[in-house]
């Protein structure tokens, strides 16, 4: 009796446990698996030639890069030769990328990012996939500044309404309501906000600094472009991680203040040695959340800008939906899906090893 | 969805014992949803149609356009492609080489008083038939033109392209207008080859040489390069709008009169005319060097290559080829008919309509985008690089990378062959 019944308790849980997890094996562990081999092959979206294996190449295809040392153009003294706006005037990197069988390795490759040297000559890094280096910079940028700005900005928020105060409640919802609406509605909502000609941030600005404010286009200029889909992608999900820190802080027991009242400790003390201890694991919890979210950037970019101007705001996932279904390239789509897998998987295990119970 | 209509249909059969038992259902599927005339032009189409003969009864099925393609792709992917299908000309090359497409058994002799932007030829077959073309023209207004002493072009003697950029940098000086042209970079997506394809091929550059194929020295060549930067500064010195205009701006700018000329389809055309009446002019495209050149292609009908029922879906096209129809169509829409015979019977479009010069424009500067199955892909990389170029981007680099992504897909595709 005592052995037969976690038996049939377990039946019963596998029972219960099959629904859901039938469908993520059919929508996410069969797909993962899919990706993974269709990234070793030719696979297209639609094709009538066959599927052939290619081992490698999509993946060197993508990271194949090179370097080149180059020296300006000179005149006769060997003084470099400036151009009309005072740069020194460097060959074109076409003249060694396109048909010249003297650097045949770096056939088809682009400037990725230069690096300046003495005498006026620089380091040139190139890339086969420049577009897909521009991806991944700009997804590690994405995420390197949004994962601890939304993060804090999400504890602070937290605090804030974690005090019982009348009409508390109202606060949370306005917190939270960004995180419930669509984002694909918020996307929408914030391109007419960074409307360059009557965009509601310029009227604003503008009305702050008594007219003197010189109105932006926000998402048409590559420079603040990716900051402009950075700041509305904090805004919209920090009530998400506000609501998780908010569950953390209250499991902390009130017991714990109240003997910190009693030592007479300081808020900032309050919080260092009793409230942050006590939020440790939400803190790991949150971490690993939002940077596998900002990862995943996709929506935002997908809806605003569609990668540009000049690819400032391409991402990775962008790039692998584009590949893969819009030029029809399932192999090369599966690749970039296969490179960020690993590599939110090792940031993930990272961030675990680092924040490891150490007692 | 086709089971649905299937379901409904035989429901429709059991109820009514006068309906035909024999007749073969075909199901039709249309881009259109949501466009009530043409909705009613075609349902009088099929209803002539089912009324007409004893074997065959057709089934409309509509999709947004915006969703249409990605419907049909993954339809072919489950196998549940309908018998016929509507599909955008310069994308039938690449479905007639996927197979969702079989050649008609339309002939020459058929189509031979179409335009010949309405009949979409592959391999040497005709694969899809239009029953309209669309037509692209430089909106302008007579009086503002005169103001400025700028020669109205003819479709005879277009505009050079000094007498373009004499044109646009004059009306520039033109206090009363934000910008002398709207390109119309608002509308993403195929407008981008559509409508500025045929710039290109005018100043002797392409997408690709389909022959070859590649787009090595056609898309990065010295002609296309001279077109980026003549492109380029188009933006630099804010001739026109750049990537981020307003949508809304696009369809009422000209209207408005915030720009002086708009780059603009027929299908605008109507609005214009009724806001500006005689003092409006639809120019044709300048020569840049090669010949004036505006897209031809709009969507046409083809037969899925899985259909069961070829003879019937071909006998449809053919029937709703007759010029009544292309009349009936060109009169909702405000399309270009595809025959004379049917111009002749429209509104807009009979000799002295209020649209008769977009006939003459088709007629006389309509060139097809590149006709390849590798065109869907080209055409992304050309929207690519125009924005880009438009943003300040390296006019040679850009078009560098356009031609390399282009090549590398011929090459995964084995030249689509």
């Amino acid at each position: 009796m005592t052995d037969g019944k976690p038996k049939s308790q377990n039946k019963v849980g596998w029972l219960m446990a099959l629904p859901a997890s039938s469908l993520i094996i059919l929508f996410l562990i069969v797909p993962f698996l899919l990706a993974f081999w269709f990234s070793f092959t030719n696979q297209r979206l639609v094709s009538p030639n066959p599927t052939e294996f290619v081992g490698w190449s999509n993946f060197s295809d993508l990271m194949g890069v090179g370097s080149l040392t180059i020296d300006p153009k000179r005149d006769a003294e060997g003084k470099p030769v400036y151009k009309a706006n005072g740069d020194i005037q460097y060959p074109r990197m076409r003249t060694f990328t396109r048909n010249n069988p003297d650097y045949e390795h770096l056939q088809g490759m682009r400037e990725w990012f230069s690096i300046p040297l003495s005498n006026d000559r620089k380091w040139v890094v190139l890339a086969k996939d420049a577009l897909f280096m521009k991806a991944l910079t700009n997804t590690l940028l994405f995420v390197a500044i949004v994962a601890p700005i939304q993060a804090g900005l999400a504890l602070l928020l937290a605090l804030l309404i974690n005090q019982k105060l009348p009409g508390i409640n109202l606060f949370r919802t306005i917190y939270f309501m960004p995180v419930v609406i669509s984002i694909v509605v918020v996307s929408i909502l914030w391109r007419f906000i960074y409307d360059g000609e009557n965009g509601l941030l310029n009227a604003i600005l503008g009305f702050l600094s008594f007219g003197l404010f010189e109105p932006v286009d926000w998402l048409g200029n590559p420079s603040t472009a990716l900051g402009s889909i950075m700041a509305m992608s904090i805004w919209q999900g920090v009530g998400f991680h506000m609501i998780i820190w908010l569950s953390g802080l209250q499991t902390i027991p009130g017991s714990l203040y109240e003997a910190a009242a009693l030592e007479g400790a300081k808020r900032w003390q309050v919080f260092r040695y009793v409230t942050w201890p006590g939020l440790r694991n939400t803190a790991v919890l949150i971490m690993v959340v939002i940077t596998m979210q900002a990862f995943a950037l996709f929506a935002q970019v997908d809806v605003m800008t569609r990668g540009g101007p000049v690819d400032s705001t391409q991402s990775l996932v962008f790039q692998s939906v584009q590949r893969g279904y819009e030029k029809q390239d399932i192999a090369g789509g599966s690749a970039i899906a296969v490179v960020l897998f690993l590599m939110v998987l090792s940031i993930s295990l990272i961030q675990r090893y680092m924040s490891r119970d150490r007692s | 969805m086709k089971r649905a209509m299937n379901l409904m249909a035989a429901a429709i059969l059991t109820a009514s014992s006068s309906m035909v038992f024999a007749q073969t259902d075909l199901s039709l599927w249309y881009h259109g949803a949501g466009n009530d005339k043409e909705k009613s032009v075609l349902t009088g189409i099929i209803n002539d149609f089912n009324g007409s003969q004893d074997d065959w009864k057709v089934n409309l099925a509509e999709f947004p356009q915006e969703s249409y393609n990605e419907s049909v792709v993954a339809a072919a992917l489950s196998g549940k492609l309908p018998d016929i299908l509507d599909v955008d000309g310069p994308l039938m090359p690449n479905w007639a080489w996927s197979k969702y497409l079989t050649p008609l058994e339309i002939t020459d002799e058929d189509v031979k008083d179409f335009l010949p932007g309405t009949i979409g030829r592959y391999d040497g077959k005709i694969y899809s038939v239009g029953l309209w073309d669309a037509a692209v023209a430089l909106f302008a207004r007579k009086s503002v033109l005169e103001k400025h002493e700028l020669r109205i072009p003819t479709l005879d003697k277009p505009w050079s392209l000094d007498e373009f950029n004499t044109a646009i940098n004059t009306l520039k000086m033109d206090k009363d207008f934000e910008y002398p042209l709207d390109l119309g970079l608002a509308w993403k997506g195929e407008w981008y080859a559509y409508a500025f394809g045929p710039l290109l091929q005018s100043w002797g550059g392409d997408l690709m040489d389909v022959e070859k194929p590649t787009a090595e020295g056609v898309l990065n060549g010295d002609e296309a390069m001279a077109f980026g930067e003549w492109w380029q500064n188009l933006f630099t010195k804010k001739l026109v709008p750049g990537t981020s205009q307003d949508g809304a701006d696009r369809e009422t700018g000209f209207l408005d009169g915030k720009y002086a000329m708009q780059w603009n389809g027929n299908w605008a055309a109507l609005a214009a005319l009724e806001k500006f009446g005689d003092d409006l002019l639809f120019l044709p495209a300048p020569d840049m060097g090669k010949g004036p050149k505006i897209g031809a292609a709009s969507w046409q009908f083809g037969v899925s290559g899985s259909s069961k029922n070829q003879k019937g879906a071909n006998d449809f096209i053919r029937f709703a080829m007759q010029d009544k129809y292309l009349a009936n169509f060109s009169n909702a829409t405000g399309l270009i008919p595809a025959t004379a015979a049917a111009a002749k019977m429209t509104e807009n479009y009979k000799e002295g309509g209020k649209l008769s010069v977009f006939y003459a424009l088709t007629d006389k500067q309509a060139t097809k985008r590149a006709v390849t199955p590798a065109y869907n892909v080209a055409t992304l990389e050309f929207e690519k690089a125009l924005s880009d170029i438009a943003n300040g981007a390296d006019v040679a680099d850009t078009l560098d990378a356009a031609t390399d992504a282009i090549n590398k897909d011929l090459e995964k595709n084995k030249n689509y062959k």
